[in-house]
């Protein structure tokens, strides 16, 4: 009764190949994005703009390309935090020594991860499976090393990249709001864009290479470039997201703020928010940003304040935990439960 | 070239504690066809445990208490995680492993804190000489042990009939259970026979390095010696260790200076990633033939 399918006639080619069929999900994305464009700056507080909603939007975006690559081409990557570590000092050092325009330094610093990316995804046309999830971590270390041993970028071992103040278009990006709108108009093109990727011909591609590779070549895909360009895309994504998330809430480029337990995060978002969904990337994305603060609150709550050591201990079981209850309980993550939801949302009220 | 050798033979020794948690790798994969991820935190698992252990009882007993720990571990992992993933893409399993990792990560370290501790078990690390070069007696201990380990194993998968059963299982596990092999209980002796391999590699690693979180990293050092040997080859694993542990050793000394040093953290997986290229099974593993 509530989300109803019915009543939808597409009578040309443009209305049967929209990217939102039907009218309440329509409306739905657009209430969406009127909440996120004009409700929340306005209502939310500081505190929740810059340390909540900022990471959740930048890491879903992080989360989104390690879906393309993982959950969409089938290619599983355990090093992806690097490419974002990669994003954040080329988008810094563009910004910052050559003044290179804030947007367009997000811009190059996207396509140098991505050029690295395809660099990095060249051994899985030959290698699968479990050998190939271990060598992404060769791009794990083999970029943390270039990244704080090559001069040019880093200045050295202990050097940081800070981030100069920010304008875009000659205004000053200095308050909270002022960033999320930042973060927002960098993350909603790029998610619609993507959503665009994954249900035309790329994303198809990819799915079949998911799906048996050999058979997908027998068909017609051409292996090569479909899985260099899974490569290419998923880590231009993530170079964005490394730069925005540097620019916006790090401040600072540091190597240490995309180690290996950052690549597992993202990992772990994807499997919980859903593998092959956009939606789930962001769900994920969501629920891996919250689930610190979430015990933090939880553990308020019962009046015991517990050590910060036990605290992190307590934080990596529930996600050790979390991603295997998903993985058995739930496959598809939080966006196959969101399905679920609207299926039944469909009869609800008055199921026959 | 007295110094060349000192460094190759301390890397090859230090190679062999590496094929230690890379052995712990291959059981699991070889006998249940899961890729292990947790193995670095069985390992910081065990060690941790050990050194609870210590505070309580004698060495002998200490160990032994460990062991059953892990034994126990491994029952509980079949019955929690590994039978409801029965039958699905190994992939899936793999993922599973990772999230064990962190949750035994998040226990171990709940339970018996997360401060570093020294674990001493009476081998001293005094390096001595013979013939005028000098060799670690610590690392010549592991050596021996993880030598004997292997010998022990390689016999067990060859030779005993449970170990042919574990075999079979990994290559198949629904034709296993059709021929009549117990998978539950084929999955528990391969876990166990794993947190065995785990708690010998963290008594070794854990009275070199200490026993904090950074032990449960060793396994990335194990990941690349893994995929150069071949993920079912136990002698790949051991000759993968020697090659890995020699040549980042002679690479950090007489490579590392001239592109700033440090070279050894990505050096086994860049020589990983090139011999792959060249043998994507690995050295020794057994080439997969796909058909659709």
């Amino acid at each position: 009764m509530i989300y109803r399918e019915c009543g939808v006639f597409k009578a040309n080619y443009r209305a049967d190949m929209a990217i939102f069929p039907i009218p309440l999900d329509r409306w739905g994305v657009i209430i969406i994005l009127f909440i996120a464009f004009v409700v929340v700056p306005f209502s939310a507080s500081d505190y929740w703009l810059s340390s909540i909603l900022i990471p959740f939007l930048v890491f879903s975006l992080a989360a989104l390309g390690l879906n393309f690559l993982t959950g969409y081409a089938g290619q599983l990557s355990i090093g992806h935090a690097a490419f974002m570590a990669v994003g954040a000092y080329i988008s810094l050092i563009l910004y910052g020594r050559y003044e290179v325009p804030l947007l367009l330094s997000l811009l190059g610093g996207g396509l140098v991860t991505a050029a690295v990316g395809a660099v990095f995804g060249i051994p899985s046309l030959r290698i699968k499976g479990f050998y190939l999830a271990v060598s992404t971590l060769a791009a794990q270390f083999i970029i943390q090393w270039v990244l704080t041993h090559w001069e040019w970028i880093s200045g050295g071992v202990f050097g940081t990249v800070d981030t100069p103040p920010m304008q875009v278009f000659g205004w000053p990006i200095d308050t909270p709001v002022k960033k999320y709108y930042l973060v927002l108009s960098v993350v909603v093109p790029l998610t619609i864009f993507g959503k665009n990727i994954v249900r035309g011909q790329l994303g198809r591609a990819w799915m079949a290479i998911r799906d048996m590779d050999v058979a997908a070549e027998i068909i017609g895909i051409s292996l090569f470039w479909n899985k260099l360009l899974a490569f290419t895309v998923s880590s231009f994504y993530a170079g964005v997201a490394g730069g925005l998330i540097t620019f916006t809430y790090y401040g600072a480029a540091n190597i240490e703020a995309f180690n290996i337990m950052v690549s597992f995060h993202l990992l772990g978002m994807i499997i919980i928010g859903g593998m092959g969904s956009v939606l789930g990337s962001f769900f994920g994305g969501g629920f891996i940003t919250l689930l610190p603060i979430f015990i933090n609150q939880f553990a308020h709550a019962f009046g015991t304040v517990l050590k910060t050591d036990l605290l992190a201990c307590l934080e990596l079981i529930l996600f050790g935990g979390l991603i295997i209850f998903f993985l058995i309980v739930e496959p598809y993550g939080l966006a196959r439960l969101w399905r679920t939801g609207k299926d039944k949302l469909r009869l609800w009220p008055f199921p026959y | 070239m007295i110094f060349a050798i000192e460094v190759a033979i301390g890397g090859l020794l230090v190679g062999v504690m590496y094929s230690l948690v890379a052995l712990g790798f291959v059981l699991i994969y070889k006998s249940s066809g899961v890729f292990n991820f947790a193995q670095g935190d069985m390992t910081l698992l065990a060690a941790l445990a050990l050194v609870g252990f210590l505070t309580i009882f004698p060495l002998w007993l200490a160990i032994l208490a460990a062991l059953v720990l892990m034994i126990a571990l491994a029952i509980a992992i079949e019955a929690i995680v590994l039978r409801p993933l029965v039958a699905r893409p190994p992939l899936a399993l793999f993922m599973a492993t990772i999230g064990l990792g962190f949750f035994l990560q998040g226990i171990g370290q709940g339970i018996w804190g997360t401060d570093p501790k020294g674990l001493d078990i009476g081998i001293s690390d005094i390096p001595f000489k013979i013939k005028g070069l000098l060799i670690s007696q610590f690392d010549l201990a592991g050596g021996a042990l993880a030598g004997g380990l292997v010998f022990a194993l390689v016999w067990f998968f060859q030779k005993s009939r449970t170990g042919r059963a574990l075999r079979a299982v990994s290559d198949d596990h629904e034709a296993a259970l059709s021929v009549g092999i117990p998978l539950r209980r084929a999955w528990a002796i391969s876990w166990a026979i794993a947190g065995l391999v785990a708690l010998v590699a963290g008594i070794m690693w854990g009275s070199r390095l200490g026993v904090q979180f950074s032990l449960s990293l060793i396994a990335l050092k194990a990941l690349p010696i893994l995929i150069l040997g071949g993920i079912d080859s136990i002698p790949g694993a051991i000759i993968a260790g020697l090659v890995v542990g020699a040549s980042e050793n002679l690479a950090e000394v007489f490579l590392g200076p001239y592109v700033g040093g440090g070279i050894q953290t990505f050096f086994p997986y860049l020589l990983a990633l090139v011999v792959l290229w060249f043998k994507p099974y690995g050295m020794f593993g057994r080439e997969i033939i796909e058909r659709v």
